[in-house]
C-alpha cells in the first residue's frame, strides 16, 4: 500500500480527499489502480498515449521520478507518491469582462 | 483611420493540448496543467502590418502594437521600448567577431531593464480586464517596473521579493510606495506564495494569472533586433534565462515576422545562457534531456535565480528547433564579463549581463559562433542596481588634496604639456 497525495485541481474527482491509498507495484500500476477507484484521474494525469503530461510532476519521496524510472519506477509498502501541477495553478478568472 | 486591433486576438490555447479559452485572466489549463498563451488571428494581422506601417508608428515597443495582446489602444506604459542596438566593435575586436551587436536594454525607459516590456503590456492588459489592483512575484526588475508602472497608472500595487535582494533593487521599489513584501525564501517560494494568493485575491497578478500576456510584451525585443539590423534576422542571439521565458519569446517573436512576411528567411540560432549557481536548464541541454531538474539558486546573478523555470522545457525546445546552444558561467566569469562590457563599450550592465558576455565569450571560443556571423547579445538590465557584484572588483579612487603638485606627482606627469 502506498500513500499518495493529491493536488487542488484534482480533488473533484477523489470526494475532496487530499490523500488517497493504492495497492501498486509501480508508477503505471498506481495510476491504474487510482483510476479504478476515481475514474477520470488517468486523464487528467496521462496523455492519450498513456504517457504522464509533461506539467504533471510526480515525485516519489520527494524525488522526481524523470529521475528514476518514469512511469516504470518500482514502488514498495509505504512509499509516498506527489502528484504536483508543474505551473503552480490556484487562480481563477476574475475580470468583469473580457 | 488607425487600423481597428479588436480582431488580432482569438483566445488562449494551451500550448500542451491545445485546448482553447476566452482571453481572460487565466495561466494554467484545467484539462493538463499546461501553460496557456495567446492565439492570433494572423491572417487578419497580416492584411494590415509591413515594414512601413511599423515604421510609421509611436517610437515605442507600441510601433509593434499588431502583434501584442491588448485589444484597445495602450494605456501604460506608452515609452517603452525602442532601446539602443549598438555596434559593438570593441568587445567584437576582444571576443574575435567582426559583427557584434549589444542590444542595450539598461536604458529602457523607466526603470532600465527589459521588464518595462512586459509590463507596459500587462498592466495595460489588466486595465482591460477591470482589474484596479496589480502584483508580481520578482528577483527584483520586475518588481521595480511594476511599481512605477502602477504609480503612474494610479492602480494599487503589491510587489513580493526574496529577502535577499540587492538595496538598489528594493530601494527602487520603495520609493513608488506600493506595498512590498519581503518573503523569508527565495524566488520559487515567493512564486508558489503569490500562487496561492492569486488564488484568493481579485488582483492582476503580472506573472502568474496575467502570464499569458505579460510574456508576450519580451518579443519586442526580437522585433526590435531586426528592424534595427535593417529588416534582417541575426545570425546568433545570445539570451540569458531565468525563468527562460524570454528565450521562447524571442524565438516566437522572429517566426511571427517570418511567417508575416517581415523578414525573407530565418536562419537566427538562439543560444541560452544561465549562472552556473543556477542553470537547471542549460544543465538539461548539456545532458540531452528535455526536462530539467530544480535548482536551489546559489549565485550572484539575482536577477536570474529561479531554480525551478516555469518556461525551462519551453526555452530547451526553442533552443533545439534553432539549432542553438546552452551554457553557463561562474560567479567570476559574470564579474568579468560585466567589467568586459563595461571597459569595451561603456555599457554598464547588471549581472546578467555579465551571464550573457561570458556565454558569449565561451560560444566563441567553442566555435559555436563564428567570426563573421552577425551576432546580438541581449543586455537586459542596468548595473546600477547590482553594485554589490563589482564593488570588490572596480577599485577606488585615487584621493588626493586639492593641489597641482600632488595631482602631477600622483600621476606621474610633466608639469608643462602645453
Amino acid at each position: 500500500m502506498v500513500k499518495v497525495r493529491i493536488p487542488t485541481p484534482l480533488r473533484p474527482l477523489t470526494g475532496g480527499k487530499n490523500e488517497v491509498e493504492a495497492t501498486a507495484s509501480d508508477i503505471q500500476s498506481m495510476i491504474e489502480s487510482l483510476n479504478g477507484q476515481f475514474p477520470g484521474l488517468k486523464d487528467r494525469v496521462c496523455d492519450d498515449k498513456g504517457e504522464i503530461r509533461r506539467f504533471v510532476n510526480i515525485y516519489l519521496n520527494e524525488e522526481d521520478i524523470r529521475f528514476l524510472q518514469g512511469k516504470d519506477t518500482p514502488l514498495k509498502d509505504g512509499d509516498e507518491i506527489s502528484i504536483v501541477p508543474a505551473i503552480a495553478g490556484g487562480a481563477h478568472p476574475h475580470e468583469r469582462s473580457a | 483611420m488607425a487600423p481597428t486591433t479588436t480582431d488580432k486576438i482569438k483566445g488562449l490555447i494551451c500550448r500542451e493540448c491545445g485546448k482553447t479559452y476566452p482571453p481572460v485572466s487565466l495561466h494554467v489549463c484545467d484539462m493538463c496543467f499546461g501553460p496557456l498563451e495567446v492565439q492570433y488571428n494572423y491572417e487578419a494581422i497580416k492584411s494590415r502590418i509591413s515594414r512601413k506601417t511599423i515604421e510609421a508608428g509611436p517610437k515605442s515597443l507600441w510601433r509593434y502594437i499588431d502583434l501584442l495582446p491588448i485589444q484597445g489602444e495602450p494605456t501604460v506604459g506608452l515609452y517603452a521600448g525602442l532601446t539602443p542596438l549598438i555596434r559593438a566593435k570593441n568587445l567584437g575586436d576582444e571576443l574575435g567577431l567582426d559583427k557584434l551587436y549589444i542590444k542595450n536594454d539598461t536604458v529602457n525607459h523607466p526603470t532600465l531593464s527589459f521588464k518595462d516590456r512586459v509590463v507596459s503590456v500587462a498592466l495595460t492588459r489588466a486595465l482591460e480586464l477591470g482589474y484596479d489592483t496589480v502584483a508580481c512575484a520578482s528577483t527584483g526588475n520586475l518588481a521595480n517596473s511594476v511599481a512605477a508602472h502602477a504609480a503612474a497608472a494610479k492602480m494599487q500595487c503589491y510587489v513580493f521579493i526574496p529577502h535577499d535582494l540587492e538595496a538598489s533593487k528594493v530601494l527602487g521599489n520603495l520609493v513608488y510606495r506600493p506595498n512590498v513584501v519581503e518573503v523569508e525564501g527565495n524566488y520559487d517560494d515567493v512564486n508558489r506564495l503569490c500562487s496561492e494568493i492569486a488564488g484568493e485575491r481579485k488582483w492582476a497578478f503580472v506573472n502568474v494569472n496575467i502570464r499569458p500576456y505579460y510574456a508576450e510584451g519580451s518579443k519586442t525585443l526580437a522585433y526590435e533586433v531586426v528592424e534595427q539590423l535593417g529588416w534582417i534576422a541575426p545570425d546568433q542571439i545570445v539570451i540569458p534565462m531565468a525563468s527562460g521565458s524570454l528565450l521562447t519569446k524571442i524565438w516566437k517573436g522572429l517566426n511571427e515576422f517570418h511567417k508575416l512576411g517581415l523578414i525573407d528567411g530565418l536562419t537566427t540560432k538562439v543560444h541560452g545562457a544561465q549562472a552556473e549557481g543556477c542553470s537547471p536548464i542549460s544543465a538539461a541541454y548539456k545532458q540531452g534531456r528535455d526536462f530539467f531538474k530544480p535548482v536551489k539558486p546559489n549565485t550572484i546573478a539575482k536577477s536570474l535565480a529561479i531554480g525551478n523555470p516555469a518556461d525551462g522545457y519551453y526555452a530547451l525546445k526553442a533552443t533545439a528547433e534553432s539549432g542553438g546552444a546552452m551554457d553557463s558561467v561562474t560567479d567570476e566569469e559574470i564579474v568579468e564579463g560585466m567589467m568586459l562590457l563595461a571597459q569595451t563599450e561603456g555599457v554598464f550592465a547588471e549581472t546578467a549581463g555579465g551571464v550573457t558576455i561570458g556565454v558569449l565569450k565561451k560560444l566563441v571560443k567553442q566555435g559555436v559562433i563564428k567570426r563573421t556571423d552577425t551576432t546580438v547579445a541581449l543586455i537586459t538590465g542596468n548595473g546600477l542596481k547590482t553594485q554589490e557584484a563589482v564593488m570588490h572588483a572596480v577599485g577606488r579612487p585615487t584621493r588626493i588634496s586639492p593641489s597641482l603638485a600632488q595631482f602631477l606627482k600622483t600621476f606621474n606627469l610633466d608639469k608643462h604639456e602645453r
